[in-house]
């Protein structure tokens, strides 16, 4: 909403500065977004208000003239000028010689220089509109009205300011100009005078010549009308017509402009149908019927549909009721018979009407935030008003008014004690009523009949009673229904500013364990210490991706998103193994030949299988990681080879360990992992997810060929169900030193070294081991191989000697030949 | 001979040995200086031995002398030692290129969401907030209608929505991607009684174009406190404080009126902008940073869940920590948090 100062000084005095005001409107909830000057750069000596005393012909150019101007107290100046429409008697724009100027040859703004023109010299200029910076046209000069005062300087009488307000949902009374002068008021101390809409009269009785009929009140809550007859449809005058450009406009027709300049007045649409068009005198307000066609004023047809509200003729629909005005109707220079129209209507069914029709217009920006049903008469009688004035028509007497259902201005009470309660301030309530008076709330009896209020006042002690208030809300108010609502007024008015500050006092809430929370940060610490980076991504993705990691689901497809932003963001993911593969390929792209370590912790999204009532679906927290490329970056320190399998493995470890969690990993398979190369991760008899390198070909449809990649997936939910309460038990350490013994055994090939170690380790007295060498070739049988394990022993009781070591790992090689056929190498 | 003879004879050896020892330069050399000065045949013996043939009342001053002497060649003589062996060890060694960069260590990092998210939710967990999480998928009801947004309402232009592709019995979409993190407002508060004091992280979607400052997945941090006696003084000093703890003690903050339906009275925080002294591109030239909205939980809010509006009042906030991230770190496109751009990301590990 466009907010020319100028405009707004019509109603409300303005002492502030443009700036201040904006600055007062933001703090109160009327945001001022931008703060247009006009006129910022005239300077008040150089551009001045002129009067054109005579023209006179030029000696040497017969389309040059010579207006000899007076520029008040004494003083005239004759220039040279080129525009036709330059005559005797106006009152225009001059500019003195150094006066700062938009140049059209040029397109700079530049001082203006004394020049010689065929021989004439001109001692300063009369200015277009272009040149002042005010528009476009350069066809001739800017004529000021004729009460202009001579030698005023320019910026002083036609200088303004645009306030542009973004106006929130709630408050379409300041989708109007004297709205915002309310606030204005409010904020600054000051009343607001209202136009008076009164006019003559003069025609026949209107009831005599127009029939309307609301066929659906739950649609249209009241309809008025007027009727004007022999009216002159033409340009509006200048004043008019440059007020609707400031406010962001387009003129159109005196009669349009002027239904446009009430509802940016008051916030009231108006629409003015072309009467002898309306067939049999007649306006029927009803819902669309199916398939009905109307075309609007910007030429589109439409098809209309129940409960869409059209304002028809006998015959047809001539409008489309809260957004636009059909062809069929509009005004034209032939126009004489203006039936001019400002009704309330259903701002839900306005809504969706433009929504669905895709057709949002300055009427049904103001229907759909709810418009008071009593702005209706008053916008009308000020419309007619100004078509009376303005176009020289005659209106008929009286005006049409139906309203069904009749609503009482709310009446709405505020309490000394619910401020306190809800602001934390106990603001005496005189100044409540004075804040409140100064929006335009007046004070009202409280409701309901003369027993209650009795019998109210002699229950309520007298020091109670004059702690409340009840108030009438005014009529341009739409959004005051609760006490709250008044307390807000009262805050934003006083200013939020002004409030104290105060720490909560009331009692803390006891804690709630949120284990999840929990553990997604710990594991992503963990990661982190483990070397990887973190990477979030979008949570909706395409099919494609989802089938390239073999994650659709037949049964239960993924949640589609019905308006997606794009086919790239159309299906919620139920993994999350493509966004991190994408992540993966993307930073290949951009670093050839760097080693990635990346892990993601989100959500994917199972729709539940489809039943009677379809529920939310579940959300799983997942951790996915990838490692590929050279394991260190270039040095000179270490040779580096490309990452897999225990590089990913390496950091699961750490993170499990860190976690206090037995793991156990077996071989298994996943559809896009190498068999082979691909781990099974449990605990506890509990599946927590999958570890293995990333088939060939599915790299190559990532253009990750060049590199190996190994990727892990956690249920996270399923790592909570074992990690418990995330606490961990201590161990006490032993006083005793450690001693290590290495032993290879030499087992079948496909002996895996987790089942050999288990064996180590269930030795009361081993306290870790871990495999160091694994070998086959010369010296070991074909089809087996030689693991070399460094086992540590330690006692809690005492040193341990070398004899007792030496019994000790017989009775391992022992169990180990038993168990997996081993025997001791060497 | 007499006593002060000997005494000057002490003073003379001592410093003669002393000054040729600094001439010393390696470990013979030294061995060569004790036998001279110290050995059986070292001019200190000679000189104890003609202690001897002094008169008996001079000899405990002469020997106490020399034997001090004694002592100060020995500790000379040490550390002249020490010094050679040190200096001898060094030769031995292979000097490195101590330019040359360390073994390589991956680096690991936490995402800037996190960060933030983590910093922010820490600041309210010191004022007895706890923090909870809740579904991204939510019904309509949760998103809108509970939190005083009834179908078709104009303020639903302030969330533009990405639905779920299901349609109900009655042809309605009830399943959307949540919008902001409120739908948790009424979550929260249907599962306990007050006093309710909560922080709500998660992400949120919108059908929004993206530019530079808008990103239509984002994520969200919701805050909701509610018991008896909370008022909107207590809001501003919660939030107040949460802005010292995030952006310094300096920080000002500006408290003015804005509109969400489910709160009443509404309020826009903003904290004065800390890059520039008189307007700027990330201020819009106002000098002030729009950094939350707030408010207090509307009475429908707290009806709605079954709260008595006369007795529980309550506060409510809603803040974006990518947009407190990009003004804490300088980032000026809002879309570079989700592009997952190592080059990016590694920047604030």
């Amino acid at each position: 909403m466009l907010v020319p100062i100028s405009w707004l000084k019509n109603y409300v005095p303005v002492s502030d500065s443009p700036e201040e005001l904006a600055h007062k409107l933001t703090m109160a909830g009327i945001e001022i977004g931008d703060v247009e000057i006009i006129g910022a750069d005239w300077e008040p000596e150089s551009l001045i208000v002129g009067h054109v005393l005579k023209v006179d012909p030029h000696p040497n150019a017969d389309r040059l003239r010579l207006p000899t101007v007076d520029l008040g107290g004494g003083e005239t100046a004759t220039v040279v000028c080129g525009a036709p429409n330059v005559a005797a008697g106006q009152k225009i724009a001059f500019a003195r010689e150094g006066a700062a100027l938009y140049s059209p040859r040029s397109g700079k703004v530049e001082k203006l220089k004394r020049a010689r023109i065929r021989g004439v010299e001109s001692a300063g200029m009369v200015c277009s509109v272009l040149e002042l910076g005010l528009g476009e046209d350069h066809e001739g000069i800017l004529v000021l009205d004729d009460d202009a005062p001579v030698g005023t300087p320019l910026g002083q009488y036609l200088g303004d300011a645009i306030l542009d307000a973004e106006v929130t949902s709630n408050r379409p009374d300041c989708l109007s100009i004297l709205g915002v002068a309310h606030e204005v008021a409010a904020i600054t101390g000051e009343s607001v005078t209202e136009p008076d809409c009164s006019y003559p009269e003069d025609g026949p009785d209107i009831e005599s010549k127009v029939t309307i009929e609301i066929a659906d009140p739950d649609l249209c809550y009241r309809y008025t009308a007027s009727l004007i007859e022999d009216v002159k449809i033409g340009p509006s005058p200048q004043w008019l017509q440059d007020t609707l450009i400031k406010a962001g406009q387009r003129p159109i027709n005196n009669v349009v402009d002027i239904t446009n300049y009430v509802m940016l007045e008051y916030g009231q649409p108006l629409h003015a149908f072309d009467f002898e068009k309306c067939r049999d005198a007649t306006i029927i307000v009803r819902a669309a019927r199916e398939g009905e066609k109307l075309t609007t004023l910007d030429g589109q047809e439409h098809k209309l549909a129940a409960p869409m509200l059209t304002i028809s003729d006998t015959h047809d629909a001539v409008g489309l009721a809260g957004v636009m005005g059909g062809a069929n109707s509009e005004m034209t220079e032939e126009t004489t018979s203006v039936l001019l129209e400002s009704a309330s209507f259903n701002a839900v069914n306005t809504r969706l009407t433009r929504t669905a029709l895709d057709l949002r217009t300055d009427a049904s920006d103001r229907f759909e935030r709810g418009i008071r049903s009593a702005l209706a008469p008053i916008g009308l009688r000020r419309a007619t008003q100004l078509i009376v004035e303005l176009c020289g028509g005659t209106a008929a007497k009286g005006i049409i008014d139906l309203y069904p259902t009749k609503r009482e201005p709310p009446t709405v009470s505020i309490s000394r004690s619910r401020i306190q309660q809800v602001l934390g301030v106990n603001y005496p309530m005189s100044q409540v009523k004075r804040v409140l008076e100064s929006l335009g709330f007046e004070e009202a009896e409280a409701p309901g009949g003369l027993i209650d209020l009795i019998e109210a006042v002699e229950a309520a002690p007298a020091a109670e009673r004059s702690d409340s208030l009840w108030l009438k809300v005014p009529y341009w108010r739409a959004d005051i229904s609760i006490e709250d609502d008044l307390i807000e007024e009262v805050a934003r008015i006083i200013g939020y500013d002004s409030l104290p500050t105060t720490m909560l006092s009331s009692s803390i809430p006891h804690w709630e364990p949120q284990p999840m929370t929990q553990l997604k940060d710990v594991v992503r610490d963990l990661m982190a210490a483990a070397g990887m980076q973190e990477t979030i991504s979008y949570s909706p993705t395409t099919l494609e991706n989802l089938s390239r990691v073999d994650a659709l689901d037949e049964e239960t497809p993924p949640l589609r998103i019905s308006n997606p932003l794009s086919r790239e963001w159309e299906y919620m993911r139920t993994t999350l193994r493509a966004n991190v593969l994408n992540t993966l390929a993307y930073n290949r792209r951009i670093a050839q030949g760097e080693g990635v370590r990346i892990f993601e912790v989100g959500r994917v999204y199972i729709p539940k299988p489809e039943a009677k009532e379809r529920d939310l679906p579940d959300e799983l927290e997942m951790l996915v990681g990838v490692v590929s490329g050279p394991r260190f970056a270039e040095s000179w320190v270490t040779e580096s080879d490309a990452m897999g399998f225990f590089d990913a493995k390496g950091s699961l470890e750490y993170a499990f360990n860190r976690l206090g969690i037995e793991v156990e990993y077996e071989p298994s398979t996943d559809s896009i992992m190498q068999t082979g190369r691909t781990a099974r991760i449990t605990s506890a008899g509990v599946e927590l997810g999958v570890v293995g390198e990333l088939q060939t070909p599915l790299l190559e449809s990532y253009d990750l060929d060049g590199y190996p990649a190994a990727m892990f997936e956690i249920s996270l939910d399923a790592l909570l169900s074992v990690v418990g309460d995330l606490r961990q038990t201590h161990v006490g350490a032993s006083r005793y030193p450690e001693s290590y013994r290495d032993l290879a055994v030499v087992v079948d090939g496909d002996v895996p070294a987790a089942s050999i170690q288990r064996i180590i380790d269930r030795h009361a007295l081993v306290v870790r081991s871990a495999p160091f060498d694994i070998y086959s070739g010369e010296g070991v049988t074909d089809g087996r191989k030689s693991v070399a394990f460094r086992v540590v022993f330690q006692s809690g009781r005492g040193t341990l000697t070398s004899e007792q070591i030496d019994h000790f790992q017989r009775d391992i090689v022992r169990q180990l030949q038993r168990e997996l056929n081993a025997e001791l190498r060497n | 001979m007499t006593s002060p003879g000997i005494a000057s004879q002490i003073e003379t050896l001592k410093s003669k040995a002393l000054s040729e020892l600094e001439s010393v330069s390696n470990l013979d050399a030294l061995d060569e200086w004790r036998v001279s000065f110290l050995g059986r045949r070292g001019e200190l013996t000679q000189l104890l031995r003609g202690i001897g043939s002094l008169p008996a009342e001079d000899r405990p001053a002469a020997g106490a002398a020399a034997n001090q002497l004694r002592q100060a060649l020995q500790d000379a003589m040490a550390s002249a030692e020490d010094a050679l062996k040190r200096a001898a060890s060094e030769q031995d060694v292979d000097p490195i290129d101590v330019t040359l960069p360390g073994w390589p260590v991956p680096r690991g990092g936490i995402h800037p969401t996190t960060r933030i998210v983590r910093e922010i939710c820490a600041a309210f967990a010191s004022m007895g907030f706890s923090v909870v999480e809740g579904p991204e998928i939510e019904w309509d009801h949760y998103n809108f209608e509970m939190l005083n947004i009834p179908k078709d309402h104009p303020a639903r232009d302030m969330w533009d929505t990405l639905w779920i592709d299901y349609e109900d019995e009655d042809g309605e979409r009830p399943m959307l991607l949540r919008t902001h993190t409120s739908p948790m407002q009424a979550r929260i508060m249907e599962s306990k009684r007050p006093p309710v004091r909560v922080v709500v992280p998660g992400k949120c979607y919108r059908y929004e174009a993206t530019d530079p400052r808008h990103e239509w997945h984002f994520y969200q941090i919701e805050g909701l406190a509610v018991d008896r006696g909370i008022t909107m003084t207590d809001l501003k000093g919660t939030l107040f404080e949460f802005a010292r703890r995030i952006f310094g003690v300096d920080r000002k903050v500006r408290f003015r009126c804005d509109y969400f339906p489910f709160v009443e009275p509404g309020v826009d925080m903003s904290i004065d902008c800390f890059l520039c002294d008189d307007g700027c591109r990330v201020c819009s030239q106002t000098g002030w940073i729009e950094i939350m909205g707030a408010g207090m939980v509307h009475p429908k809010v707290l009806e709605g869940v079954g709260y008595d509006p006369h007795i529980y009042t309550g506060f409510a906030f809603g803040m974006g920590p990518e947009r407190i991230s990009m003004l804490k770190h300088g980032i000026d496109d809002i879309r570079l948090f989700y592009s997952n751009d190592l080059r990016f990301l590694r920047q604030f590990s």
